[in-house]
């Protein structure tokens, strides 16, 4: 059995071309870089609510805004779309076992984003973008900071535009097959992200940059907010679903499992397109100037995309069960501690899952219409996404560093040792951070603010702030470890023997069969999503438009 | 395609949990009175005129147990910082941003807002319980954001 897999294993291998390769890694480095450097940023952030503000004695940061603007920036936008963008180029390719169309457009992505991206940098890093993530309108930032985010947008369409020409080719070289899973996954990912986008590019380009620049009088902040949650909402629906692809189609595999069910894989994939968009609103519960009514269509919306998430914990569960009994586990739970553990590649991204469950539920609290006035803004907040995009999306990712960077580099994992240790300290480290966070969030301590300093400090935060803190060393702690067996492995690494450079691709289980065929196709799904966003968004941006109040110059009192 | 049984049945109670939650909440905003703010928040003051200039910072009784107030935000200051009445006082705010984007958030109680330049934005509250309530700017508006803040100070009857 084992001899036969491994055999199936070497006849299905394909290995991308070394310039893709290449590509992949030069993305997925960029973007570490930056985690690197939001995580330390991170561990400053934890110390000041416990009152140890540490900033003086930090180079180019000068308060704690400037560094939570490059915490945030670096950590959700620049991070989270290079990885992406590396992972899905390889994914692609991969999964089409065919060279992308082509690889020059990837370079060429690469270098923009990476402008882009100098530009982000070198505005963040002389404080004239401190605005954070958001870039709410009137604050302003410098414009080079807008033109260089819209350059890595216009970078991901990029990527969709390539991803779509390799799976077309694909598809005239293999008439009447299915797209391969994952590449299967990475199209859907881009085509709604690419979707979702419109928000940002229409805010960014039409108004942020031209009033940056002074060609515009002011803006109009409510216009901007709304475009920018947009966007803001499905945007985590872009970092969340390059991780399911590893869930559903790769951790099966690595755990000896199959995939539970083909067809509700890609059937929670497509339905991520249509519900992912019209949701942006549950950011905006407490905005004047929204209409209840719509409000309480975005927060039921809301719920309905959380429904490909149940459908995917069942079936990813199910897929690990496999793999479990098959590793001889028994009984109700017995599998799951036959599960490999000891590979950190597999352990990061179960303990991912389990901090995913927990963001999850803290998630429907904060959708949770007028329940959302307790938390709002609260520290609540942060305490809820560093559980989704801080632990489900990061630790994921570093999850599947640890075989895909050997994989690319042809080189050995620096550290097998570090690498056991490290998810471990990010999840009991995230624990502990996420309760003071949420903790301190339903004490009604405020979010985005420096609260070791703040003239209003109450004593009752002070427990909470302290386990904020200590969480936030865990997590830095974690965070070095797998920082310096990255770039071990990049720079200090020896070459690796061929077998230890496997992709792990799970089949499915046979006896669930497979999505009818005309699922499959993308229009109907392009369409529907179309015609929902009008319905749910239209009536709102078409009052605002033609409301239109551009009275509102910039400010930055930074 | 076939749906194994068990995974029916958690899609189904998920499903059923979610609508379950979305009538709860229905429930609580329509039934119980707990409601975000909306459309008609872009109203102003009543009696916005004369002496109650809508572009000052102001409290006024409109009955016994009753106020208004019309609340001014800034860089980095809420202007009335300090709000008194006696404990059983409903007040209504009214709250409007000279600048950029701010929040209020009055500590233990129901009151959140997102202030937003162009837009009014009103919330209604009762306070029973004396005691002094700390508001806070609870979005982030700029170096001193954590100066942001003020009372609402309740007196025993
Ligand atoms: C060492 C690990 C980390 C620590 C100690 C840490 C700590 C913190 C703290 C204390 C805040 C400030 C809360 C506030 O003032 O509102 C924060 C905000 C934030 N963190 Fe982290 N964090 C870490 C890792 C991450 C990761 C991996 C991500 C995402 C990939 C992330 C994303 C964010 C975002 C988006 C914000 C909000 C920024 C904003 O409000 O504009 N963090 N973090
Ligand atoms: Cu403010
Ligand atoms: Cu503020």
């Amino acid at each position: 059995m084992a001899a036969t897999n491994v055999a199936k294993g070497v006849a299905d291998a394909y290995t991308p071309p070394v310039t893709e390769r290449k590509l992949s890694l030069a993305f997925i480095a960029v973007g570490f870089a930056h985690l690197l450097i939001g995580v330390l940023l991170g561990f400053f952030q934890g110390l000041e609510h416990a009152g140890i503000d540490l900033y003086a004695y930090l180079p180019l940061i000068r308060h704690y805004y400037q560094g939570l603007s490059i915490h945030g920036v670096f950590n959700v936008l620049v991070f989270t779309t290079c990885f992406i963008g590396g992972f899905l180029f390889f994914v692609v390719g991969r999964g089409l076992k065919r060279p992308l169309e082509s690889a020059s457009l990837g370079w060429l992505t690469f270098w923009l984003s990476a402008v882009g991206v100098i530009l982000v940098d070198y505005t963040l890093f002389t404080n004239q973008a401190s605005v954070l993530f958001t870039s709410y309108a009137p604050l302003q930032a410098h414009p080079l900071y807008y033109i260089g985010l819209a350059l890595v947008v216009v970078g991901t369409w990029l990527m969709l535009v390539i991803s779509l020409r390799t799976t077309f080719a694909w598809r005239r070289e293999n008439p009447g097959q299915r797209i391969p899973l994952i590449a299967f996954g990475a199209n859907v990912t881009l085509i709604m992200w690419t979707m979702a986008s419109i928000g940002v590019a229409i805010e960014f380009v039409g108004f942020l940059i031209p009033w940056s620049l002074g060609w515009l009088p002011g803006t109009d902040p409510l216009l901007m907010r709304t475009l920018f949650w947009l966007t803001g909402h499905p945007i985590v629906y872009f970092w969340l679903l390059p991780a399911y692809i590893s869930w559903y189609f790769m951790v099966p595999k690595q755990v000896g499992g199959k995939l539970f069910s083909e067809p509700l894989a890609r059937l929670a994939f497509l339905l991520f397109i249509p519900l992912s968009l019209p949701v942006g609103f549950h950011h905006q519960y407490l905005d004047p100037g929204v209409s209840e009514g719509y409000k309480a269509i975005h927060a039921f919306l809301t719920f309905a995309v959380f429904m490909p998430s149940a459908m995917t914990a069942f079936t990813v569960l199910a897929s690990l069960e496999i793999g479990g009994r098959a590793r001889g586990g028994k009984g109700l739970l017995g599998w799951v501690t036959k599960l490999p553990w000891g590979d950190a590649s597999v352990s990061a991204q179960l303990l991912a899952m389990v901090l995913f469950s927990l963001g999850g539920v803290s998630g429907l609290i904060n959708a949770s219409y007028n329940m959302n006035l307790v938390v709002h803004n609260t520290m609540f907040v942060p305490g809820h996404f560093h559980l989704t995009v801080g632990s489900a999306v990061a630790l994921t990712f570093m999850g599947v560093s640890y075989w895909l960077v050997p994989y690319l580099t042809g080189k050995r994992l620096f550290s097998k040792r570090m690498a056991a240790w490290q998810p471990w300290l990010w999840f009991f480290g995230m624990l502990i951070m996420s309760r003071g966070m949420s903790w301190m969030g339903m004490l009604g301590a405020p979010r985005r603010t420096a609260l070791g300093s703040a003239s209003y400090f109450l004593a009752e935060w002070t427990p909470p702030a302290w386990m904020t803190a200590i969480g936030g060393v865990l997590l830095t702690t974690s965070g070095l470890l797998f920082f310096i067996n990255l770039f071990g492995t990049l720079w200090a690494s020896p070459k690796a023997a061929a077998q230890e450079q496997q992709v792990p691709l799970a089949e499915p289980y046979e006896e669930n069969g497979t999505l009818p065929n005309w699922l499959d196709r993308f229009t109907p799904w392009v369409t529907t999503t179309a015609i929902i966003v009008l319905i749910t968004y239209g009536p709102t941006i078409y009052r605002l438009i033609t409301d239109l109040d551009l009275s509102w110059t910039g400010l930055r009192p930074y | 395609m076939h749906i194994d049984r068990y995974e029916r049945m958690w899609i189904t109670i998920s499903g059923g949990l979610l609508i379950v939650f979305a009538i709860a909440l229905g429930f609580s905003s329509v039934v119980l009175g707990v409601r975000l703010p909306g459309l008609s928040d872009q109203l102003l003051p009543t009696a916005a005129a004369g002496p109650h200039d809508i572009n000052e910072g102001w409290v006024r009784q409109l009955a016994p147990g009753r106020y208004e107030v019309n609340m001014r935000a800034r860089v980095w200051n809420f202007n009335p910082g300090e709000i008194r009445g006696p404990a059983g006082s409903t007040v209504t705010f009214y709250i409007h941003s000279e600048d950029i984007i701010h929040g209020f958030k009055i500590k233990d109680t129901t009151v959140s807002l997102m202030i937003i330049p162009g837009q009014t934005a009103k919330a209604t509250y009762t306070f029973t319980e004396p005691g002094e309530y700390l508001f806070v700017c609870h979005d982030y508006c700029g170096a001193g954001h954590h100066f942001m803040s003020g009372r609402v100070i309740v007196e025993e009857l």
